[in-house]
């Protein structure tokens, strides 16, 4: 079972589109790879430089309604390909989220206040994420412990190894 | 309890239930783009999972890049036509007789009453206009849908949107779903299911169910859906004449899908449109609309009138009567792409193609294009297009640009006099 967790990048802002996260342009690539560039490159966010923000980064936290609009996977894997394996967020998209989980990746919902608490901590997070027990650790300025609920079925995607695993031995 | 026309749905085509809150789904049509598809064909060719459940049921299309416009669009063509070939997939759409996807397989009658519709492709939800369960999804679940035929989603949930009143002249099913949009903000709908009922939505004709259902994703929506009846049965006559005695006994037997009255909906919505007025967005989300009047005189550079939202013949025709014996004005370029051949054709033999054209309007080959800044009419940094598409998101129409989604009707106007206006002035 993979590790999940990481520094964190903090997103601001509620809505990012799955445009802001991979302009359409760079769909016609037909390698997961050749993304790994154009990370949140049309992200509408004051102060934010993809280029030098998200290197050493594994966890984005960020608002409400993360992943929303186009239905491209690609939104997933230029995350994948930049060594980020989970978004904290207020909310997501349907299709974002079924698609973190079909790569065998965490999109992992958390009430507003927590995400407040995660804001708090400063500039200099790390994530660790303890799947098993539905807990995540934040160590920044200080540390906290925040349990989250993960849907059984996305949570046995995980374990599987995404979707096309879980469906391979199931269907 | 009764059910809803969702609920009734998944329960004719439940494959298994791994929890109370997800559902695995047997799948009726999977359709394919160029887009999303060729990831996913590749990835099963690497897995040595190179099989189709079942080739009648896949529907496949090239519309977002064509013609392609660079090697990397030439070789995404070429991996889903090589599939497809190699496949013997039937009902694959290469140029010459492609178009947009949402538009070209209704017109094909791909799409039936009580089906289970998935697509790599978030528009997916414009098929519910057809009483289907239609959802947009990811190139994962495009592969298992590929090679199994099904798909999860968590057990539906409906919010009925009962629309009364009646639609002043000028006004669409567009400014009816951007004002819901608007209402709802873009989450509003998220995980849940929009079932749109009442006497304007039963006035509609497929057309214009498929601009309203179209739109439901913007609101975040898995799916939009409309109760099928007489319209859709004399839409589908000619896919399923051989099935049914009658138009009577088709509209008849559609009802079995309809919800049921004491159906449970998680919320409740009802709108009079008498007095709704054209409909605008400023901004960079969809949720940001206004009234056409409160965007008045906002310059624009280019007037793009197509995609899976509006480029239907019915949007041609409307945008044809503001721009009939008028030019466009000097300081805009107007673009339209018809969404299918068949729109295209038709759009000849009605005179409209030659309105667009004496106007000043390019006409382009049926494809996405624009819509999502891949080709034919991308715009340059600053500037501002009026458009029939469905999002108005950062950068989508190409880097640094704008766009205000508006009907085709206020995109004709707009071109017209070269900034946004009310087209009921023109009218």
């Amino acid at each position: 079972m993979k590790e999940f967790g990481g520094k964190a990048l903090f997103l601001d802002r509620s809505d990012i589109n799955t445009d802001e996260i991979i302009p359409a342009k760079y769909l016609t690539e037909n390698t997961k790879l050749a993304l790994q560039p154009f990370i949140l490159e049309d992200l509408k966010l004051g102060g934010f430089d993809p280029r030098k923000d998200i290197e050493g980064k594994g966890v984005i936290i960020t608002r409400a309604n993360f992943g929303c609009g186009s239905s491209r996977e690609h939104a997933v894997w230029v995350f994948e390909v930049n060594d980020i394996n989970v978004v904290i967020a207020e909310s997501f998209a349907r299709i974002f989220r079924q698609n973190m989980y079909n790569c065998g990746m965490l999109a992992i919902e958390l009430p507003k206040k927590d995400i407040e608490t995660l804001f708090g901590l400063g500039d200099a997070v790390t994530i660790s994420v303890d799947l098993a027990g539905c807990k995540l650790t934040a160590q920044g300025s200080k540390k906290v412990v925040i349990s989250f609920n993960l849907n059984e079925f996305d949570k046995n995607l995980v374990e599987a190894g995404g979707w096309l695993a879980y469906a391979d031995k199931n269907y | 309890m009764g059910k809803t026309i969702a609920e009734k749905i998944f329960a004719a085509h439940l494959r298994d239930t791994p929890t109370p809150e997800n559902v695995i789904l047997d799948i009726d049509v999977v359709m394919c783009h160029e887009i999303t598809t060729p990831i996913a064909i590749t990835d099963l060719e690497a897995r040595g999972m190179d099989r189709v459940f079942d080739t009648s049921k896949i529907k496949a299309v090239i519309d977002h890049v064509t013609p392609s416009k660079d090697s990397k669009t030439a070789t995404q063509g070429k991996i889903i036509r090589d599939w497809a070939r190699r496949h013997k997939i039937v009902d694959f759409f290469d140029i010459g007789a492609n178009g947009v996807c949402h538009a070209l397989f209704p017109e094909k009658g791909f799409v039936r009453p009580g089906y289970t519709v998935i697509m790599g492709d978030s528009h997916t939800c414009t098929h519910g206009a057809f009483g289907a369960f239609a959802a947009g999804i990811g190139t994962t679940d495009l592969e298992v849908g590929i090679l199994k035929g099904v798909c999860s989603f968590r057990t539906p949930e409906t919010m009925r949107i009962t629309i009364s009143g009646t639609l002043q002249d000028g006004v669409f099913a567009k400014d009816v779903i951007l004002f819901i949009i608007k209402e709802l903000t873009v989450n509003g709908a998220t995980d849940k299911i929009m079932e749109f009922v009442g006497p304007v939505v039963e006035g509609m004709s497929m057309e214009s169910r498929m601009t309203l259902c179209n739109m439901a994703i913007e609101a975040g929506a898995t799916c939009g859906i409309c109760l099928p009846d007489r319209v859709t049965a004399k839409y589908l006559w000619p896919f399923i004449k051989d099935q049914y005695e009658s138009i009577d006994l088709a509209v008849e037997d559609f009802v079995r899908w309809h919800s049921d009255p004491d159906a449970e909906y998680v919320k409740e919505m009802s709108l009079d449109v008498s007095k709704l007025a054209p409909q605008v967005t400023f901004g960079y989300k969809p949720d940001e609309v206004k009234d056409v009047t409160e965007m008045d005189g906002t310059p624009v550079d280019q007037v793009y009138i197509g995609s899976c939202t509006n480029g239907r013949i019915e949007d041609l025709r409307s945008a044809a009567r503001i721009l009939k014996g008028k030019k466009i004005a000097a300081n805009v370029r107007g673009i339209l792409s018809p969404a299918t051949p068949k729109v295209y054709s038709q759009a000849m033999e009605e005179g409209i193609i030659a309105i667009f054209m004496e106007a000043g309007f390019c006409v382009t080959n049926p494809t996405c294009g624009a819509c999502l800044g891949m080709s034919n009419g991308v715009l340059a940094e600053g500037e501002i297009c009026a458009s029939t598409t469905n999002r108005n998101f950062n950068g989508r129409m190409g880097k640094g640009g704008i766009v205000h989604l508006m009907s085709p009707l206020t995109a004709a106007a707009t071109a017209v006099q070269g900034h946004i206006t009310d087209p009921r002035k023109l009218l």
